[in-house]
This record gives C-alpha cells, structure tokens and sequence, in this order.
C-alpha cells in the first residue's frame, strides 16, 4: 500500500516561486494585485466561512471523512489558521472503512498535527429497521454522530458536504441548524445571504457548517491537484475501476474508468453524466432513503 | 439547440478557470413556470444526468400522473406531496460561453426567505411573468428585492405564450409594464423574451410560433450576463474577523472586501480612528507573501504596534477610511412574523461588526407587491421600508452607493435574521479624521485577566420587586463565582445610595441617575474582567435599557419575578408594612409602577425553586452566553 504524497514537491514550487518575486527590489506602490481565479475565489470564501464558525462558536469540531472532500476542508482550515487547525477533527469511524482510509488517517492525523477525536458507531442493531439495508447502515454513522455529541456537547459541527453531489444537499444552508435530536428541519430553513450567518443554534442543538458548499467535484479535483493535497490512491484507477467517492466498503462500489492521475480524473469528469454518488448504495433503494436520512441528522 | 456545443467539444478545463461563471437567480409569481424553465434549460443544455428524465417519466407513470419539466427539480418527496418547491437548489449547465449556476428560489410568498437566500448570491436574474396572468403581486416583490440584494443585470421571460397564441400584442403590454417598473427601481432589464418553456419556444431556438420576436432566446441572454467583479477600484475595506495569537504571531484576519492591501500600508481601523502600519502580510504554508492582495482575498496581516483591535473593526487607508457612526438610515425588507415597529430593540450586523440597536423611525413602509400603499408605523413580513437605527456604540460603515459591500446590513432577532437592507446615509457625527493616539489603557489586557478568572468581564443586573430575593440571589451567586476562582463584586442598590449616591431621592429623575451611576461604575468594573452583580429593584425599563446602553455587549439582566403577594409576605425589611400604613411614599411594590423586562438574558421565580437552584441557573445562562467558560480553546476564538 501506498499514500500519495506530491505536497513537499508542490509547496517546494510554490515557495520559489513566490521567494524570487519577493527578491525584486522596490515593488511598485500601485502595482495591481494579482487576479483571483476561480479557485482562488472558492478558497477565500471558504476560509471566511471557517474563520466565521470560529468567531462565533464556543465549541467546534470537523467531521474528517477521510475522503477527498473533508481533505480538501482540512487544507482549508489549515489556511484559515495560519498552519494549524484549532479545533478537534472528529472521524466518526463505522469500523467497515477501506484499509487505506485507515493508513491515512494515522498517517496524516499526525503529520497534520491534528487534534484526532476517533468515535464509534452504535451496533446495527441500534438503528432504525424500516430503513432499506445500505440507508440503515449509512444510519449508524448518523448515531455514531450524536454519541459524539453528547461525549463533547460541540455547538457546531464543520462538514464537507457540496450542493452539487446530491439534490437534497443542493438545499442546504452554509450555517445549518439542527433540532436537539440532531434532526434537520428543511422547511423552516432561516434566511442567510451576503455571508451573514445564522449562528445561534437553540440550546441543546447545535450547527452543521459547510464550508465547501459551493465546490464542485471538479473543484475538488484541481484544488488538490494546484495544492498538493495527499489523496488515497483509491480514487485512482486499477483494473479498470475507481472509486469516485468513499465510504463504507460493503456499501461502496468502483465505477468503471481508466483515470490514473487528477489530470485523467478532471477529464473523466468534464465528459461524464454519471452523478457522483452513482457508487452509494444507500442512494438508489428508494426516491426517499437519502431524504429520511438527512432529516434525521445524516450528512 | 445548434446553440449549444456539447459539454465533450468544450476545451476549457472543467473547472471553469478559463470560461466566466456566472450565478443566476430565476424568480417570479407562483405558478409562472420557473421549475419547468429550469428543467427544460437543463434538457436543451444537455446537462440532466443520464436516466434521470427517463427515471422521472417513470416515476411519475407509476403516481398515474402526466410528466412535467418541473419534476426534474423537485427532487424532494416532501415537496412533491405538498406540490411546491420549497428551498433554492443550485444547478450547472453550459451556454456557449459561460459556465451558468441556476439558482432557483421559490415563488410562494411563504418562501420569500429562501428566495432572498437565492438571489443574494446571484449575478444576474431571471424574471418570469405568466403570459396569461402578467405582472403579479410577487413579480413586482421580486423585482423590489432583487434592487435592494443588488443584483443588477436582469433579463425578464414572459412564459406560456403558447396560452395566448403568441400573441405579439399581449407580450408588448407586459413588456412595457414590467419594465416600467424595473426602470423605476433603478434596474433597466437585459432583454424581455417571449417563450413557452413547456414547449421549448424561445428557450434555446426561435421557432416560428415566435417569429416577430427579434431578440435573443434565454441561453443567449444568459450568455450574456457578467459575473459580478470584485470591487478592487474602490477603497480598501478590510472588516476584521478576529485576531489570532496561535504562536507569537497577532494576526489581524479577514476578508478584503474592497480595494487591496500590502506590507508598508498606512491603514486607519475604524471606528476608533487609530493609526498603524501593515507589517507582514501572513500566509500558509509560505510566509510572509509580498506584493498586494486584493478584493475577494482572505487574508491575515500583522501591525507595526500593539494597540487593541477588535472584531467588527474595519480597516481603511489613512485619508480614505469609512465613516464611524451611531446613526444610520437603511432601506430595508423584513422577514420575521412580527412587524418591525419603532422603538424595537434588535441586533445589527455590518460586516463582522454586531451592535445592539434602537429602532427610532420608520420613515416609509410599504408593500413593494402592492402598486401603492404607504404607511409608517410597522413593516410588515415580506415588506420593505426606510428606517433610521440608533446604535448602542460606534460603528464604521459607508453608504451602500459609495461602497456595496461595506454598506449592507443584516437585521438580527432573537438570534435569527430576521431582515436586510442598504445604508442609505449615516449621519454627520464626527469626521472620518485618522488620529494618533495611543490612549492609555490598563497594564493588563483583558485575556489576561479571563485567563486568571475563567471569565469575561460581566454586568449582571438583578431586577425586580423589593423582598423578590434579589439580595439574596446576589449573594448566593457571589459566592458561588468566588469559590469557582472568580472575581464578582457585589453592588447592592441601598448600599450604593448610602454613600456614592447618598444625594440622590426617589424621584423619577434622582431614580435615573441612580441607576446610571450604578450602571457606569459596574461597567468600569466589567471593562476591567470583574462581574459586577447588580440588585437594584430598578423599576422603569428607560432606564434599564440606559444601563443596557452602558454595558452594552457585557450586560446580563436576570427579572426575579417572584410573584408580589409572595414579595410582601416576606418584606425582609419591613417596607411593604409601612407603605400599607402609608408611612412610605414612592415605594416601588404597592403600587403598579414596577415595568417587568422583556429581552432579559433570565427570569427566576424565588417562590418555586432553591437559592441553590437559581444560582444553578444563572451560572448556566452565564455560561451560554460567553461570560463563563472552563476551556483554554474558548479562550482562544475571544482573543
């Protein structure tokens, strides 16, 4: 098994680059600042949204999921702060993951200097049985979630979900309230816009934060590629197959594809139709399952 | 549809970095068909997934209902049953040169919210009118609100043409009435555009049903729109978000919101007028970065001396920095289910900055969905209105014509937002003028003490009926903060008039005072990281709210509402028996002259819990809101 590990060598670039502009005597007083491109806007917008979460919650923690997208929020958060991420990571852990999630972790909880929380699921048997087999299983995650937080009582939990993934997320809020159940009330969403957020949850309750709301998956791709974010090499394809998004193994599956690095993946994406989480199970047992699963406080 | 090049013979790369994207918000009256040009957008775009079409079809064959374009978005079970789309969904598909994000915001007058969450975030919108119906009451609403969110670039559809045979006539008196309207607003639209979105005329070709119709289809007025650019030509604007001492860096963070900033910078931070330089410009992973950074940028910098800043500051350069103000007059709509009255106590927050504010007119209020009803004593939910806000301290902001990001504010109720708006004007108040003073101030800072204290300085103003356990609740929560490692100190309203307020009576006037002095001496104590426990009977809720003023952010007020037959029963010091023997006069208690709080921080009943109990919950309210803590990380985001 192996990691990917192209980071030194991106920020070894990035730090020549930026040393040689910065040993060309007497800048200019009105030169212009550089242009944003359109990951640069995604960028500083995110770490507003963490640094906002920061400022106005007591007790903060980030779901990592592991998988490309809580990466990506990761790098993001360690931008925001300056290098280190000032709040608990919390991996609410089902114990089904891939063994290279698992390598990943340790590897880069440390390397990151993260403050690791690692949490349980409840039994299978602790979950709701009307639920469609892979939706059920997704659910123990959902009270593995809210074992965690009542261990902690966190007021707000950053997660990585985007809008694009999955048309019940597309309705999400960047500061979202969830009932004292951890339940999520889609009809009586407050009002947010111009960056000003709803960040006083009732008592008891407490926030989903998503700054990554925005991205794309594509998005995803070429930031971790610009940065040099590691990744789990089962996103890139071996026989044929690849994963496009990670979860538990027994509810995963590979899609079919020959993208072996993030140039062949952006391409992959760019011609495909195929909706990302075509892979989850749990998305395809009924029109609802996935539905039912957020109200009840699932990612 | 020979408009549109396949997603595969586009070369840019996925991400748009090469193509302009831009955000559209499509609004309008229920019922005028904004889901079935959605999803016929994303049909003639070739942007639907593949097998969700047929998956729909199939669906609803199997409910025994027709297809519509609709139910492409309407995703949600929920809002399939009840019929309606409910939130804002974000969709992508490809003109021929951009990349286009379709907000679509609800038209349901319920939802008006999401429908301000939606277009908040858009460039450019899409107007739908019904060509049977025409302008309607929310067409009119979402045209009034799209100019106050801003949004500028608007192309108007009149859909269902197909309900009026394509009748060149009917689309000419709409046209002329809506844009009326819009001109009116300051908006002047895109394009109108005659279509039918069931059938297809009009949305991506022109067909001959419409062939009077000489302008562009909708994906070529979409093509058309601009994404919004950052506002680098104005001044800087740098709305601090917090400052971070994580190692022995003391990073300024925050958003540029306008202009650009670099090391050797002589800014000014409002509202406090103080003077420094930018130092370095901190980064990650590289650090410092050189050169400027512009609008849009989330960045963190360094000053060449300690002074104190604060969240909610703003940052400016020297000679060009925004106003500092108590004052402001903004055009505003209103979304909480109770009118916004004058006289109301509410939150505001401009930029990073939250004050407590006074409502103290409401010039104008009106139905922007009606054609003309004015009135100025209340604005309705869903309604528009001018108003003028006292705030409770300085704040810096500019008029929204003047700087668009700096000069927006959002209206907090009960922690909710509850309204928005732009500032009109401010007032007069002091210049802008920057000046080098470096007040002197405690030795100490104020982490230092919390760290010492576990708390943040506090006044906790204990209100109600004399013998409603007021003292005895004080005392009880002194000693409970004491033995925690705290620094409480007791003001007891009798004790304070027995000497610093000795001059004063019992007048209304004397009563005022007394409580401001009290007020000024505990804030002094907060300021410095005590909590100050205030029991003062403090009947008129004037001058409480000049106490709140005082305090402002540190004040709690706790209503010890015992009822006042339990009150005179106890009569600790025998005053209710002789204002009944009529030998005291002025005595708050027999009379109905007590005016119990609302928007008080807690409300404790002594005649049904413990002194143990009701410390219990104090110290829990204390905790909530910030003033107590046990954990270095929260000290860390107050620092």
């Amino acid at each position: 098994m192996h990691l990917l590990d192209n980071e030194s060598v991106a920020a070894k670039t990035r730090s020549a680059a930026l040393s040689n502009a910065s040993s060309v005597p007497g800048i200019p007083p009105n030169q212009a600042p550089p242009s944003m491109d359109h990951l640069d806007e995604l960028e500083a917008q995110s770490i507003y949204i963490l640094r906002e979460a920061f400022a106005r919650l007591k007790k903060l923690a980030l779901l990592w999921s592991l998988g490309k997208d809580s990466n990506v929020m990761i790098w993001l958060a360690r931008k925001a702060f300056f290098g280190r991420v000032p709040f608990p990571a919390l991996h609410v852990d089902t114990g089904k993951k891939f063994p290279e999630m698992y390598a990943f972790r340790d590897r880069f909880g440390k390397e990151w200097d993260l403050d690791l929380r690692v949490e349980p699921c409840p039994p299978i048997d602790a979950v709701d049985p009307t639920l469609p087999p892979a939706a059920r299983s997704a659910a123990r995650k959902t009270e593995g979630l809210k074992w965690a937080l009542n261990k902690y009582g966190f007021d707000g939990l950053i997660a990585g979900i985007r809008r694009d993934e999955e048309a019940t997320r597309a309705k999400e809020r960047v500061f979202s309230p969830r009932g004292l159940e951890g339940e999520w009330d889609v009809r009586d969403q407050p009002p947010e816009f111009w960056d000003h957020f709803n960040a006083s949850p009732p008592q008891g309750a407490h926030l989903r934060i998503h700054p990554i709301l925005h991205w794309t998956e594509a998005d995803i791709w070429a930031y971790t590629k610009r940065e040099g974010i590691p990744i789990i090499p089962l996103y890139l394809a071996k026989d044929g197959k690849r994963y496009r998004s990670l979860g538990d193994q027994d509810i995963t599956n590979p899609v079919a594809s020959t993208a072996s690095n993030i140039d062949e993946i952006l391409a992959e994406l760019d011609a495909t139709k195929i909706p990302e989480r075509a892979g989850r199970a749990l998305d395809h047992e009924t029109e609802d399952a996935f539905e039912r699963l957020r109200v009840a406080g699932y990612l | 549809m020979n408009m549109i090049l396949p997603a595969a013979s586009i070369s840019a790369t996925p991400n748009g970095t090469t193509r302009p994207q831009v955000r559209i918000v499509i609004v309008g009256h229920v019922d005028h068909g904004k889901s079935t040009l959605v999803g016929r957008l994303l049909h003639e775009t070739g942007s639907l997934p593949d097998g969700k079409l047929e998956m729909l079809k199939a669906v609803s064959a199997r409910r025994g209902m027709p297809f519509e374009w609709s139910f492409l978005l309407d995703a949600l079970q929920t809002e399939r049953d009840q019929g309606i789309t409910i939130d804002t969904t974000q969709i992508r598909f490809r003109t021929r040169s951009r990349d286009v994000v379709l907000i679509d915001a609800p038209g349901h007058a319920e939802f008006l919210r999401n429908m301000i969450t939606g277009a908040s975030q858009a460039d450019g919108a899409v107007l739908i009118i019904d060509a049977l119906e025409g302008v309607r009451s929310q067409t009119r609403r979402h045209g009034y609100l799209l100019h106050l969110l801003g949004v500028k670039q608007v192309a108007v559809v009149v859909n269902k043409m197909d309900r009026v045979d394509f009748s060149a006539a009917r689309f000419n008196e709409i046209s002329e009435e809506i844009s009326a309207h819009l001109i009116g607003l300051g908006v002047t639209p895109t394009a109108v555009v005659p279509i039918s979105a069931r059938d297809g005329d009009g949305v991506a070709e022109h067909t001959p049903r419409i062939e009077w119709y000489k302008g562009p289809t909708v994906v070529e007025a979409l093509d058309a729109l601009e994404p919004a650019r950052p506002l680098a030509e104005l001044p800087l604007r740098l709305p601090v978000q917090a400052i971070y001492k994580f190692d022995d860096r003391r990073i300024v963070a925050g958003r540029v919101e306008s202009g650009s900033l670099k090391a050797g910078d002589e800014i000014v931070i409002m509202p406090t007028g103080k003077i420094a330089k930018i130092k370095t410009v901190e980064s990650w992973p590289v650090t410092p970065v050189n050169g400027p950074q512009g609008a849009g940028r989330s960045v963190g910098i360094t000053l060449d001396r300690e002074l104190f800043l604060e969240r909610g500051d703003i940052i400016g350069h020297a000679g060009q920095s925004p106003r500092d103000t108590r004052r402001i007059r903004a055009r505003i709509f209103w979304l909480h289910d109770k009118p916004l009255t004058k006289g109301e106590q509410i939150l505001i927050r401009l930029g990073t900055k939250e004050s407590r504010a006074t409502v103290v007119a409401i010039e104008k209020a009106i139905d922007p969905g009606a054609l003309s009803n004015e009135e100025n004593t209340a604005i309705a939910r869903n309604h528009v209105g001018e108003i003028d806000i006292s705030l409770a301290q300085p704040v810096a902001t500019d008029p929204y014509t003047d700087n668009p990001r700096t000069g927006r504010l959002v209206i907090e109720v009960n922690g909710r937002i509850a309204g928005g708006g732009l500032v009109l004007s401010v007032d007069a108040g002091r210049p802008a003028v920057p000046v080098d003073i470096v007040p002197v101030e405690s030795a100490l800072r104020a982490d230092e003490r919390s760290a010492r204290y576990h708390h943040n300085g506090a006044v906790i103003w204990l209100t109600g009926l004399p013998g409603s356990g007021k003292s005895t609740l004080a005392r009880a929560l002194e000693r409970r903060l004491f033995g925690n490692g705290g620094s409480p100190i007791l003001l007891d309203g009798d004790t304070l008039r027995a000497g610093l307020n000795s001059d004063l009576g019992f007048s209304p006037q004397d009563r005022a005072e007394n409580i401001r002095r009290l007020a000024e001496v505990a804030t002094h104590l907060a300021r410095n990281g005590h909590i100050a426990i205030v029991a003062a009977v403090s009947p008129s809720a004037s001058d409480r709210a000049t106490a709140r003023r005082i305090a402002d952010s540190a004040f709690r007020e706790i209503y010890v509402a015992t009822p006042a037959e339990v009150c005179e029963t106890r009569d600790p010091k025998g005053h209710y028996a002789k204002a009944r023997a009529g030998a005291l006069q002025g005595f708050t208690g027999i009379g109905n002259d007590y005016q119990p709080p609302s928007g008080n921080e807690l409300t404790i009943d002594t005649s049904n819990r413990s002194v143990a109990d009701a410390t219990d919950a104090i110290e829990r309210m204390l905790t909530e809101t910030g003033v107590l803590f046990d954990e270095l990380t929260d000290l860390a985001a107050n620092i």
